[in-house]
């Protein structure tokens, strides 16, 4: 259908979309009254993964399946999603916030010439245009943001959006669109996984544990990691611990590092000085727990406990336990 | 092997940002302290090192905005860069980041370098667009969010790694191509007193849209308001003792705040 809404399928690399991509295709649905596709460029796709984007509410899949694209390249992806957004006329473009989508979503709209509003955290319709919330200035102020013309490209910043209900047994309309895939002058050398913590993704991750400066170092997060065995958590840091070189940068919550809104952030140790707080204040609901009764971090906690870490986090591991083993 | 970096003056994290009272659109800028934005500080110090390691060269530092991001520019040029090119055009004032990126290709152009290097976003509006457009506009490979780097001997070819959720990306881009830097890259040095004195004498050349081939046209993404953040509801210290602290905090989370 014309001037339906598309979402750019973020996948797993394993032939199924990530669970960020039913708050994008949810929002883009209650946006347009359900006029949703999917276009999804990956190395491998499964049946299970396209049933799970009808699922969510995606009306059609352009299933754009060849090896060229994974690895992410935006030399190859936006020619490609360029020409079917001519011939097709989306009225919007949405993606979620991920490193690659962040580039793609710019270039997509540098190639369109058509504006781009990332990280958005609210949409709404004026009449018939689309309005985007987006945080700026370390979120000490939201933005409003308007487009001059269709498509409105945008990312969507995750676990901010309501996830689509997800409806069995749904099998999707699939087109695979006749496209041209330039070559690519970037060539993948290599990929080196994380050594993998057996934890949620941070930015994906409902409930997020972090640690800070009150950590005293590295081999006290051992810790955190027990409470975020038991509760389904990610652990991160704060700027102070990563400089301090406790934890890699990839766990870095804040300005210079992940923008993250769990469902439930738990800060220990952690001050909350204003770069931290652009990374993590759209959380829903925040506990700080810091020896300090004026730590900065407490103005913006729904729950503080003024005391000593090491013996809270034990404790509430251990209260955790109980409740969920019940 | 000749560089560009791109920066961008930003207020200061620490900076108390209001909205003005006379255009619900834009900030109060009385009182500001600007800074450069941290992740071009990275884009800076990763283009002076190749140079440095390369013992040949020429670093060319390129923003877009009012007279005040002279400043900028200069603290650029004490940390090293060689000279500077300064978009400084008030019909460029209400860029959004598309024609931000089409001036600064204009520059990328003119000064044919073989490879340019941004940070991975700005700290004031946080878009991240400014790299991938950049590229997208001239044709050229783009890597963003980039961790390592090295150029190989004959400036043909960079190997970046790009940093991905779960790993770490490393690509081969040929020459002239576009990357972006992310924290971790390396830790930008301090401009030093001969280099803060040396900046002074630094050439910063002013341009225009005109001269760049630039025709400013209206945004295609405008700021409609600014708004200031929706108050949290007011928190609560839980007293007590650790154990009886960890109980009600428990129960508050899964009986009021439902979160676990």
């Amino acid at each position: 259908m014309a001037n339906a809404f598309w979402c750019i399928v973020e996948d797993d690399r394993k032939g199924a979309p990530k669970k960020v991509m039913a708050e994008v295709i949810g929002e883009a649905a209650r946006l347009s009254g359900g006029d949703v596709e999917a276009v999804w460029l990956t190395d491998t796709a499964s049946d299970e993964g396209l049933g799970q984007l009808a699922g969510w509410g995606a009306t059609k899949v352009w299933l754009l399946e060849n090896a060229a694209f994974a690895p992410y390249r935006g030399e190859v992806w936006t020619p490609v999603v360029a020409e079917l957004v001519a011939q097709h006329a989306p009225k919007a473009v949405f993606a979620p916030v991920t490193s690659k989508m962040r580039e793609f979503a710019a270039r997509l709209a540098a190639r369109l010439g058509a504006g781009l509003s990332a990280d958005s955290v609210g949409m709404t319709m004026d009449g018939d245009q689309l309005v985007a919330t987006r945080p700026v200035y370390a979120g000490k102020l939201l933005a409003k943001m308007t487009w001059a013309k269709t498509p409105w490209i945008a990312t969507l910043r995750p676990n901010v959006f309501k996830p689509a209900d997800a409806q069995a047994g749904k099998t999707p309309q699939v087109e695979k669109p006749a496209v041209t895939i330039p070559d690519a002058a970037m060539k993948l050398v290599e990929r080196r996984e994380e050594a993998s913590t057996g934890l949620p993704e941070l930015t994906e991750a409902e409930t997020v544990i972090s640690g800070g400066r009150g950590m005293k170092g590295p081999e006290n997060y051992v810790i955190l990691e027990n409470m975020a065995q038991v509760i389904g958590a990610a652990v991160g840091a704060s700027r102070a611990a990563v400089d301090a070189g406790w934890r890699p940068h990839r766990f870095q919550i804040g300005q210079t590092g992940r923008t993250i809104s769990p469902k439930l952030y738990l800060g220990f140790g952690v001050s909350g000085a204003i770069q931290h707080l652009a990374g993590m204040r759209t959380s829903k609901v925040i506990v700080a727990v810091n020896k300090d009764p004026d730590a900065p971090i407490f103005k913006i906690a729904d729950y503080g406990i003024v005391g000593d870490l090491f013996e809270v986090v034990p404790a509430l591991t251990e209260e955790f336990k109980k409740l969920l083993e019940k | 092997m000749k560089i560009v970096v791109a920066v961008k003056q930003v207020p200061d994290t620490a900076t108390q940002v209001k909205i003005s009272g006379g255009d619900p659109k834009a900030i109060d800028t009385a009182g500001i302290t600007w800074i450069v934005s941290p992740y071009d500080e990275f884009a800076v110090e990763e283009a002076l090192r190749i140079k440095e390691k390369r013992s040949q060269g020429e670093v060319v530092a390129v923003s877009l905005g009012p007279d005040r991001v002279k400043e900028a520019l200069r603290s650029a040029l004490a940390m090293g860069c060689d000279r500077a090119v300064h978009v400084n055009d008030p019909a460029l004032a209400g860029a959004d980041t598309l024609l931000t990126a089409q001036a600064l290709a204009a520059v990328v152009k003119q000064e044919q370098p073989a490879l340019v290097i941004c940070g991975r976003q700005a700290i004031d509006d946080d878009m991240g667009a400014v790299a991938g457009q950049v590229a997208e506009l001239l044709g050229w490979p783009c890597a963003s969010w980039i961790m390592e780097e090295t150029v190989d001997a004959d400036a043909k070819t960079v190997r970046v790694g790009r940093q991905v959720e779960g790993g770490l990306e490393i690509f081969d881009l040929p020459l002239p191509a576009v990357v972006s830097a992310q924290k971790g890259l390396n830790e930008p040095r301090y401009p030093t007193l001969k280099g803060i004195m040396g900046a002074k004498k630094k050439e910063i050349k002013d341009v225009k849209a005109a001269d760049l081939g630039v025709t400013p046209g209206a945004p295609q993404l405008a700021v409609k308001t600014l708004e200031a953040l929706p108050a949290r509801p007011p928190g609560r210290i839980i007293q007590g003792d650790v154990k009886d602290a960890v109980k009600e905090l428990v129960r508050a989370l899964r009986e009021e705040a439902k979160a676990i």
